[in-house]
């Protein structure tokens, strides 16, 4: 099987070449690159910038401290390099003695804390290269792993944490599990590097059975969700699949394609999208349609233009009917109609909730997913104290929370205890704004941000809160998240209310996100300072408290209002901004 | 002048002729007549006079140059003999002795004297008929004060060689101590006193011109910069200093000694514990009348602690406490008091508050340069001199210490700001003469200075032989020392290899000799290619590890014992292959 590029005839225009990442990927040798040899010079913490791409696709992005970027050439040092490593969770299900591990290794190697994803990963920060492969190879003898937890390939796959649905869970996970293993790159590249391997002389073809050796255009991220929890954004996902269940169980789910967030300032022709449904499929199909995505989105995506390489927008070059007819064409059957279905939201619910079978489960509110220990709560502490006795699971939620799920009756008390010994049920004394707040982690790591997110957040929700408060709005759910690049980690344009970094202090305010994920927002304003945030929203809460109706969302709130505009699909995600002078 | 000393067995009138007639005389006529005389004066066999000296600093060798300079102008046949190249069998035939030998660390040997110490300590000679005296060099702030002087001393005896003078014991501050007895052991061996030569026109010193030991050049500093990024607990100054217009030049290898002065906190606290304003005048030892808290910040070591130094303050507070640490009796309890203290717990625990400031000062030894390894090369930056120096900061019995020299040059100095330096050679630590041999370097921490000198030097030369540097601290991304520097060294090509062992980055510490270990095939195929292995560094720890670890690569790659392979190092280090510069 070979891969079949968007190569364009005339190959003299300089600007019609396939872009840099494809020529990486191109002499990679299946991923290889000079990786191995680089983690032996230690005369620098860093790596070649070939191998910064292709170390992507083993599951770590090197970074540098940008505090300290500065300071570091007047000492006579280079950057203060060090690398994340993102931890594949398939489904966000763990166990607690992979808890104690990555917990362990996060005090060993990394920077003392762990980081819960938005994408139900675990990331460790500040690895420095001497320690990446005894991390990664301690890490995989967890039964955890790393690879392709980025890159241009399929990355973690989500699945919803809901909790309280024990019987479908354990299905539906077993799909995100299949499909996990199944689209798992097939090198050698990542066993011979890490796990010191037996290196295998090769470049046939079959040794990416489904990749090839130029992988995918760009990342592909597939979620798995079971409405009415739409905890995993479904519609921000390249491929969805939505659980349709009857009485009786599993009947099968709804495909969904051509989600995605990032997007570029000022470049019009980039644009978050939400997903179409285009059909449903029953469970035993569910591989093979994933399988037959990721091919058409390999063979027809831009392998060109980087920033126009996603899935979503293969499928609105092509439109959506032609995109799924490309599917069915290699499938060799058509997807039955899509089933009705109904998400309300996109949060999580904390505290305590039980299951069919009698045990019960804890959902966390943790800021930023950012488990240490802090004055507020024992996160790291507590966290370590619960896996340490407990006989459950350790579910990791795409809002960056955690759910310590399946205690039993008799273990209840005592998690209970330590949940307050730790305190760790802050959940109880917040906000429904900042419960419901999301934030990528930005400076001083992500060498993509343009602003603060992580660090700054929670003092905006502060800011905000003090008007929520005023307005009597303690209790209301308000979606709220902040990203420091347009690229949209955290999944911005797609919430009520928006921060999209664009310089330091400076952020683009997008409003009217639908409160279970499925409209995106609206710019509101551009580039607004981060103290004018607060006067510039408080008229609007003010309004929504006064004027809204029985249960109207935020989001929908302020597009009757006319505060913004609509957005229906992506391709008019830029239009209709109306910005007074 | 010749000055006929009182003593001698002249009358007046005799003394007055002859000091005349002797100052009439060149120095020619001079040494000849001493020779003439010496025949009948001198005791049977004598004529023949050997100059032992051991030497790690320099310090002992440059005693050892003035005292055969003075042996000749005596009268004397003077052999001149450092431990590093003799063999103990020679002083069976040496009839006169004079030994100059230093002290180091806890009590050991110079570096290049150690195996001359022990096998002359094995004993085994018949030294009847010897007459010797020895003057040895120590650091009175620690506890073998002079071991090593004391060692030759007494085994000189016991193989039955005659003591004619008394040991001198000299603390940091020699040169006093040493006229001392340099002539009382001329005249006990028969010789009257000769004029003492200035200490600039002898020895090693002679090369470096106006400036040196006795008038240290103010160098200016150009630059200093902190090498430890943001983060780390280390701190370790870069700092740049010129020689512009010192005459003073140097070689890689060398050391610069750093005359350092007392930071004002440190000062005020040893008034205030002594109960003195600091106002007083003094009559200071070198440098005439100043005012106390002058002469303690210029002058005086006001921090270490010695013996010596609790002995004479007992003389003036009176505690029976302090006399009965100090009796002989309660050594192993004095030795665990003294731990950790300064001069300064000295007075605050045994306050007397009838001392007036002379006599503090007269208990308390002149201030010593500090010595540190030089890390540029003169090629690559002509007409400045650059040093690595880590801040000593701890804390001890309850107060922040610092550790004078390294705190004097982070805190006090700045740029623009002159610092008293003078060059002192280190001939036991050279880049080997032909360029082309392969070199291996090993020094973690401050350690790397020399070797960044090395490098440097072996970068301005053609055909420069390949480089391996092994480097460590606590961690890669804080204190990989001069690491930008090392990364353009590996690219043009000066360095050719660099091995780290960052100790606190991991689970488990990791050090240079685990390096060293790990690759062992690739350090004995260099060896056995001819290089020169190099160590820089702590004395304690590092240096006998780092020893250990090339004796097991060298046990284990060349399939030898470890009597072998003590033997194969032994002969690296006789011809200069093995060399070490640690403290």
């Amino acid at each position: 099987m070979s891969t079949k590029f968007q190569v364009p005839e005339d190959m003299s225009n300089k600007d019609r070449k396939p872009s840099a990442n494809e020529g990486i990927k191109d002499r990679s040798n299946y991923l290889r690159g000079t990786i191995a040899e680089g983690l032996e010079d230690l005369s620098t913490g860093g790596i070649s910038a070939d191998d910064q791409q292709l170390i992507k696709f083993h599951g770590s992005y090197q970074q540098d401290d940008r505090d300290l970027r500065a300071a570091r050439r007047k000492h006579k040092l280079e950057k203060a390099f060090s690398f994340m490593i993102r931890i594949r969770v398939p489904g966000g299900v763990s166990t607690p003695e992979q808890w104690i591990e990555v917990d362990r290794m996060a005090t060993e190697y990394a920077n003392d804390t762990i980081k819960l994803t938005t994408r139900q990963a675990y990331q460790l920060h500040g690895v420095i290269k001497s320690n990446l492969k005894r991390t990664i190879r301690e890490i995989n003898e967890t039964a955890l792993d790393t690879i392709a937890a980025c890159g241009d390939v399929n990355r973690n796959v989500m699945c919803n944490a809901n909790p309280d649905a024990s019987a479908l869970h354990a299905e539906v996970i077993r799909v995100s599990r299949d499909l996990s293993d199944h689209l798992t790159p097939a090198t050698g590249a990542y066993h011979e590097i890490w796990l010191e391997g037996e290196k295998v002389e090769s470049s046939r073809d079959e040794e990416e059975p489904i990749y090839g050796k130029h992988y995918l255009p760009r990342k592909f991220k597939i979620a798995v969700a079971i409405p009415p929890n739409n905890d995993v954004d479904v519609y921000a996902n390249d491929l969805s699949f939505i659980a349709i269940a009857n009485g009786n169980g599993l009947e099968g789910f709804n495909v969904a394609v051509g989600g995605g967030m990032g997007m570029t300032h000022g470049q019009e022709e980039t644009y978050p999208r939400v997903a179409d449904v285009i059909g449903f499929v029953p469970t035993d199909k569910v591989v093979d349609v994933a399988e037959k995505v990721v091919l058409v989105q390999r063979d027809h995506g831009d392998r060109i233009e980087r920033k126009h390489a996603r899935l979503k927008y293969t499928v609105d070059d092509h439109g959506v009917d032609a995109f799924r007819e490309l599917v069915e064409e290699r499938l060799g059957y058509r997807l039955e109609k899509q089933r009705p279905y109904e998400f309300t939201e996109n949060g999580d619910r904390y505290g305590w909730s039980e299951n069919e079978d009698g045990t019960a489960n804890y959902t966390f509110y943790v800021p930023g997913g950012r488990v240490c220990d802090t004055s507020e709560a024992r996160w790291r502490s507590g966290f370590l104290a619960i896996a340490k006795i407990l006989k459950g699971e350790f579910r990791l939620t795409g809002n960056q929370n955690l759910v310590v799920a399946r205690i039993s009756a008799t273990q209840r008390a005592e998690v209970e205890k330590l949940i307050s010994e730790h305190g760790l049920d802050v959940h109880e004394r917040h906000t429904g704004l900042r419960l419901h707040s999301l934030a990528c982690v930005a400076l001083p790591t992500c060498s993509l941000a343009l602003a603060e997110a992580e660090r700054y957040l929670p003092d905006v929700v502060s800011e905000l809160e003090e008007v929520i408060e005023e307005c009597g709005l303690r209790h209301d759910a308000i979606t709220i998240r902040m990203t420091g690049c347009p690229n949209g980690c955290a999944r911005p344009y797609i919430a009520e209310i928006a921060f999209v970094g664009r310089a330091p202090g400076k952020y683009n305010v997008y409003l009217g996100g639908g409160f279970s994920g499925q409209r995106l927002s609206k710019l509101y304003r551009a580039s607004v300072r981060s103290k004018e945030i607060r006067d510039l929203l408080k008229p609007i809460i003010e309004d929504y408290a006064r004027n809204r109706e029985e249960g109207e969302r935020f989001g929908d709130f302020v597009v009757r209002q006319g505060h913004v505009k609509a957005t229906t699909n992506g391709l008019d995600f830029h239009h209709d901004v109306v910005i007074p002078e | 002048m010749i000055k006929i000393p009182d003593d001698a067995p002249f009358d007046d009138a005799q003394r007055g002729t002859l000091t005349e007639l002797l100052g009439g005389c060149t120095n020619e006529q001079r040494q000849w007549l001493g020779s003439f005389l010496g025949g009948d004066l001198r005791p049977k066999g004598g004529g023949s006079l050997l100059v032992l000296y051991g030497t790690e600093s320099g310090n002992s060798e440059i005693l050892a140059a003035r005292t055969a300079k003075l042996a000749k102008a005596g009268g004397f046949k003077v052999k001149l003999s450092n431990m590093a190249e003799a063999s103990p069998d020679d002083l069976v035939k040496a009839g006169s002795l004079l030994v100059v030998v230093s002290t180091w660390g806890e009590g050991d040997p110079p570096e290049s004297a150690e195996e001359y110490h022990g096998a002359f300590m094995a004993g085994g000679l018949d030294l009847s008929g010897v007459r010797y005296s020895v003057c040895a060099l120590g650091d009175t702030s620690y506890e073998h004060f002079c071991k090593i002087g004391k060692d030759f001393d007494q085994q000189l005896e016991k193989l039955g060689a005659e003591r004619v003078a008394s040991r001198a014991d000299c603390d940091v501050d020699f040169e006093e101590t040493y006229q001392g007895w340099i002539d009382e052991a001329l005249r006990a061996l028969g010789v009257g006193v000769v004029e003492s030569p200035s200490p600039g026109d002898v020895g090693p010193g002679a090369s470096t011109g106006e400036y040196g030991k006795k008038n240290p050049f103010p160098a200016r500093l150009l630059e200093k910069v902190v090498l430890n990024g943001p983060g780390s607990a280390k701190e370790t100054w870069h700092l740049e200093l010129s020689l512009e217009g010192s005459g003073l030049s140097y070689e890689v290898g060398d050391s610069l000694a750093v005359v350092p002065t007392n930071s004002e906190d440190v000062v005020n606290a040893l008034l205030v514990a002594a109960g003195l304003s600091g106002e007083e005048e003094v009559e200071t030892r070198s440098s005439g009348r100043k005012q106390l808290r002058e002469a303690l910040t210029t002058n005086y070591d006001i921090t270490a602690l010695s013996r010596k130094v609790a002995k004479a303050w007992q003389g003036h507070c009176g505690s029976g406490e302090l006399a009965e640490l100090l009796s002989e009796d309660n050594k192993e309890q004095f030795k665990n008091w003294i731990w950790g203290r300064q001069i300064v717990d000295l007075l605050r625990e045994f306050p007397s508050g009838k001392t007036d400031g002379q006599q503090l000062v007269d208990m308390l030894r002149v201030l010593p340069p500090r010595l540190y390894s030089i890390a540029s090369s003169p090629r690559e930056h002509e007409g400045e001199v650059h040093l690595t120096v880590a801040a000593v900061r701890y804390e001890g019995h309850g107060f922040e210490r610092k550790g004078v020299a390294s705190t004097c040059l982070a805190d006090l100095v700045e740029e623009g700001d002159l610092v008293p330096v003078f060059v002192t050679p280190n001939k036991r630590f050279r880049l080997p003469e032909n360029e082309g041999v392969p070199i291996i370097m090993v020094g973690p921490g401050t350690g790397i200075a020399p070797f960044r000198a090395f490098v440097e030097d072996r970068a301005t030369r053609e055909g420069s032989g390949p480089s391996w540097l092994i480097f460590g601290d606590r961690h890669y991304t804080y204190d990989f020392l001069y690491q930008l520097e090392w990364q353009d060294h590996l690219n043009s090509g000066a360095l050719t290899r660099l091995d780290v062992a960052f100790s606190r980055d991991q689970p488990e510490k990791v050090y240079v000799q685990d390096r060293i270990r790990e690759k062992s095939g690739e350090i004995w195929e260099w060896l056995e290619q001819g290089a020169h292995f190099y160590v820089c560094g702590d004395a304690s720890r590092m240096a006998p590890d780092v020893h250990e670890a090339l004796l097991e690569v060298i046990a284990e790659q060349g399939g030898l014992g470890s009597e072998e392979a003590e033997a194969y190092l032994g002969e690296l280090k006789k011809s200069g292959r093995y060399q070490r510069d640690v403290y």
